[in-house]
């Protein structure tokens, strides 16, 4: 079974098949599936996903408490996050988590990737262990850390030399740290794997032709395995941007948001204005530019990951 | 064929698999042993009592309630991603109709949508409908969120199906449905057992619509469980880490069946 989604679907066979009938003739779509097939599922989709999206940018131009009809209120909600300094440092925060994730995980994950796409003997287990994070939620894995790093009760309370007063949660820098890290904890299993999954398919005969010219395994880790990998460091700093700018439970739990506003990503904050301000009309002027920003990244994804190529190829689809 | 140990790989892939490690084992140590004898002696410590009363007192805070609720959701939402996206993928892998390309066109798209993207319009949609504080309210939305990705995994595994086969029963005069049942479906089995442990994994994991969408204790799941224990009962962490612990047995007995379809699955999300 093959699931690479992203890989180039064998477009020369579709070409030999759609060869055999001229194009427009009725035998060539003999027990082919009507668009019909496809509409139960996008009907649904479109009801709780895209109308939605429509809506938000709808009530981002409203006045909504949660009760009664929304009012239209214009640009209100826009002008007034333009001059929000929470916003704005909400902005710089998610940008600020956001980079430290992709420089802390990049690294480490494609070092890690690299090394479970090799032969040893040990990796089967390492690789089932590493996995297990990303299995949990980011709830369990929040509640987790937090019960792990209480400066009371936690590890730091046992571990003076190393966290000072142990209280992780009480400053900017070590709360931004213990964000960063615990997304680091939770999501680099899952870089590792893509990283794994692409050095695997990089064609042995490089090795060889490498190791008979004499080039060793640091020389061959820099001018085979890290240029190989370059469409997957590509989608995988992408999906972590992505997930970055929509993280969540981790602030939540962990933080909420504190010290201070000090934590306060666009996600949280959204999620402050909206369901515990009851301002649902700048929560989703909040959630626009989330949108927005997560778009634009993916419209990226599809671009550089070939998404878009396998709909190009798709048989019958010009 | 790279023969000498890779002895700076071995060395820090040890160091990450204590990372990873370690949390788990704490906290599985952590949910065996008493409140008093983690209060003195430290999480890092070895237990010096063993005892189950963190998991029972799990219990006694209503998660017993909590799981079947997530269950019910986790098996809603796989139900109504079996039945929407094996079609779909058919559709997208085996239609000529520009319609079918706008369609599949509009789930890439969606790839992008966050949940949090959505979440005032569908407190909004869900409470205009009457199902706010109701799980179908919670299962409707989830299971929407599960069909890009699901849809793109399943009809990656459909276009292995080779065309000779479709050929071959087009020539015996079979319709799109038999060929749907009789050829498409046990031939993507391994798609559909990876859309199925990746929606079940999405359902029973997820927490923002259910915070949102929920409030009494009836509807509540898992995961709102697990965060209003910690916010009333924080400082008892062998009890709060026992229910972590319960929250996670279900997914990590799915993990050992599994292990392959989901694998194959998340690395198929990166892909080359």
């Amino acid at each position: 079974m093959t699931t690479q989604i992203t890989s180039t679907p064998p477009t020369a066979r579709f070409r030999k098949e759609a060869s055999r009938w001229p194009a427009g003739s009725h035998a060539a779509d003999v027990g082919r599936p009507s668009f019909g097939w496809a509409l139960p599922a996008a009907l649904f989709f479109t009801l709780f996903a895209i109308v939605p999206l429509v809506m938000v940018a709808v009530l981002s131009f409203m006045s909504w408490n949660g009760l009664g009809s929304p009012q239209f209120v214009g640009m209100d909600n826009w002008s007034r996050l333009v001059d929000d300094p929470v916003m704005l440092k909400s902005i710089w925060t998610t940008l600020l988590l956001t980079a430290l994730g992709i420089l802390i995980q990049t690294p480490l994950s494609i070092v890690l990737g690299a090394w479970a796409a090799g032969h040893q003997r040990n990796r089967a287990v390492l690789s089932a262990v590493y996995f297990v994070p990303l299995l949990l939620s980011a709830t369990a894995v929040s509640v987790l850390w937090r019960a792990l790093l209480d400066p009371n009760f936690g590890i730091p309370a046992d571990a003076h030399w190393l966290f000072g007063d142990g209280n992780l949660f009480g400053k900017q820098a070590t709360a931004i740290g213990v964000l960063a890290f615990v997304s680091t904890w939770q999501f680099t299993p899952f870089h590792t794997l893509i990283y794994q999954g692409a050095a695997r398919a990089i064609p042995q005969v490089l090795y060889q032709a490498a190791e008979i010219d004499g080039a060793g395994r640091y020389r061959q880790f820099f001018h085979i395995t890290l240029p190989q990998l370059r469409n997957s460091m590509i989608t995988s700093m992408i999906l972590m941007t992505v997930g970055g700018l929509t993280t969540f439970e981790t602030v939540l739990i962990l933080t909420q948001g504190g010290p201070g506003t000090d934590t306060t990503i666009s996600a949280y904050y959204m999620y402050e204005k909206a369901f515990k301000g009851f301002d649902f009309g700048t929560g989703s002027a909040i959630a626009l530019t989330l949108v927005v920003a997560s778009t634009v990244i993916s419209l990226i994804v599809v671009r550089v990951s070939g998404y878009d190529k396998m709909r190009s190829s798709m048989e019958g689809v010009a | 064929m790279r023969r000498r140990p890779n002895y700076l790989a071995g060395v820090g892939s040890t160091v990450w698999l204590f990372v990873v490690g370690l949390p788990l084992y704490v906290m599985l140590a952590a949910t065996l042993r008493t409140r008093s004898d983690y209060a003195e002696n430290g999480p890092v410590s070895v237990p010096d009592a063993f005892t189950l009363d963190n998991y029972f007192g799990a219990f006694d805070a209503n998660f017993g309630q909590y799981f079947l609720n997530t269950i019910a959701v986790t098996v809603a939402v796989v139900a109504l991603v079996l039945v929407l996206v094996p079609p779909l993928s058919f559709a997208i892998v085996r239609s000529r109709s520009k319609v079918t390309s706008l369609v599949f066109r509009l789930f890439l798209l969606g790839l992008a949508i966050p949940a949090q993207a959505v979440i005032v319009p569908m407190f909004y949609l869900i409470s205009e409908a009457g199902l706010y504080d109701n799980l179908l309210g919670v299962i409707l939305p989830t299971a929407a969120f599960c069909l890009p990705m699901s849809a793109l995994i399943l009809s990656g595994a459909m276009r292995d199906i080779s065309p000779e086969l479709f050929e071959a029963m087009a020539v015996d005069g079979a319709t799109p449905r038999r060929m749907f049942f009789q050829l498409v479906v046990p031939l993507s089995r391994g798609g559909l057992s990876t859309i199925t442990v990746f929606s079940a994994l999405q359902a029973w994991n997820g927490f923002l619509f259910p915070l949102v969408l929920t409030q009494s204790d009836s509807t509540k799941v898992i995961t709102l469980g697990l965060y209003n224990f910690q916010t009333e009962h924080g400082i008892d962490i062998p009890g709060l880490l026992g229910a972590v612990m319960l929250s996670m047995i279900p997914v990590l007995l799915v993990y050992l069946f599994a292990r392959r379809a989901l694998v194959q699955g998340l690395m198929g999300v990166g892909g080359k």
